[in-house]
């Protein structure tokens, strides 16, 4: 008991910690836990952690608070899991909270709103060098598929107005069939 | 009534934002700009503008500033809910198969699918946030020529640094933020 509470306790202060250092969210929380549960805490090996990477990956939702529910499940089951999501979701909520306070105030100072206008450009940057960086790695692939689904699919969100969470059902459809065919290909 | 809107549109973010981080933005614009009164446009980049320098998943972050700002405490801790409930359902469920099985060729076929798509999600997303940045408006202008040269020259100068040494997002947009006071009190 004393020690399935200490489990309890490790998960909750250790998630509660990384999310509280993953500044931009997503794929950064890896190899911190990584760091934390492979090489400290030896409670996952090396290639599991690859699998539960990649789970956490094609699930729904942040990366972070997936990765973080399927460390929590193999620790200690699904309490260990609402753990763990407690853990991640707390310290964003809090200082989300703390800051949308004082927003309104915070908004009309000058010198924030200079800010604000700068870092907003700085965003932009950020994403555009993301998206850079994605649209290479689907090049170097040198297939034609995934080229067509991303040009339509810029074309159908960005002039045509089509609802996203469609576009994510046929494309997922499409790469579904996809495998299907080249797993009979193989066979 | 407005609880249970929130819990729904942040359970479909949830739900449907795959492939992590950026993937949830152009869904959380779709849901709390286009098809929701809940914030502005300049609201959502200053929303976009503060996750990124803040802990957390952007999803998270949102759904507590949006929650916040519609319906007090009680509407940052229900969106925030309905923005982890599909990833805990989903990733356990995912989980329990994988301790069962090891090995999803399905699921990697429908990311393998999905991710073009979701490259054009964000690069669209990004675009809008870039115009808001650029011509202080949504859409693109009929008059092409009121330019915010300011932001132009940030949004360049952050994308070279990302680009050519790799530099931390965060630094980009501390630099962002810092140049924006320095330029807009000198213009």
């Amino acid at each position: 008991m004393k020690q399935a509470k200490g489990k309890y306790r490790t998960l909750f202060l250790s998630t509660l910690q990384l999310s509280a250092c993953t500044f931009g969210g997503g794929f950064v929380i890896i190899p911190l836990m990584r760091r934390k549960f492979v090489e400290q805490l030896h409670w996952i090996d090396e290639q599991e952690m690859l699998d539960l990477t990649a789970i956490a990956q094609s699930s729904p939702g942040a990366i972070a608070v997936n990765a973080s529910i399927l460390v929590g499940y193999h620790a200690a089951g699904i309490s260990g899991a609402l753990v763990t999501v407690l853990g991640t979701v707390l310290p964003p909520l809090v200082i989300i909270s703390v800051i949308s306070l004082f927003y309104q105030a915070f908004r009309d100072n000058v010198f924030v709103s200079m800010a604000m206008n700068g870092m907003l450009a700085g965003v932009a940057a950020v994403i555009c060098d993301v998206v850079i960086t994605m649209i290479q790695g689907v090049l170097k692939s040198k297939r034609v598929l995934p080229v067509l689904v991303m040009i339509g699919s810029f074309m159908a969100v960005r002039f045509f107005n089509v609802n996203i969470i469609l576009i994510i059902l046929v494309c997922g459809i499409l790469g579904a069939l996809q495998t299907d065919r080249r797993g009979k290909e193989a066979a | 009534m407005t609880l249970l809107k929130l819990f729904w549109s942040f359970f479909q973010i949830g739900l449907f934002s795959i492939g992590g981080g950026y993937a949830a933005m152009p869904l959380i614009q779709e849901q709390v700009v286009d098809l929701h009164p809940w914030l502005t446009m300049t609201q959502f980049a200053d929303i976009m503008t503060i996750a990124e320098m803040t802990p957390g998943p952007i999803a998270i972050n949102s759904a507590t500033f949006v929650g916040i700002q519609v319906a007090g405490l009680p509407g940052a801790l229900v969106a925030t809910a309905g923005c982890v409930f599909p990833s805990c359902v989903i990733v356990m469920t995912l989980a329990f198969v994988y301790y069962r099985f090891r090995g999803l060729t399905v699921v990697q076929g429908v990311l393998a699918g999905l991710r073009p798509a979701v490259i054009a999600m964000i690069a669209s997303a990004g675009l809008s946030l870039l115009i808001l940045s650029v011509y202080g408006q949504r859409s693109l202008p009929a008059d092409l020529t009121g330019i915010n040269y300011i932001s132009v020259f940030l949004f360049l100068a952050g994308l070279f640094f990302l680009r050519k040494w790799k530099l931390n997002p965060i630094w980009v947009m501390a630099g962002a933020g810092a140049l924006g006071i320095l330029l807009y009190s000198i213009f």
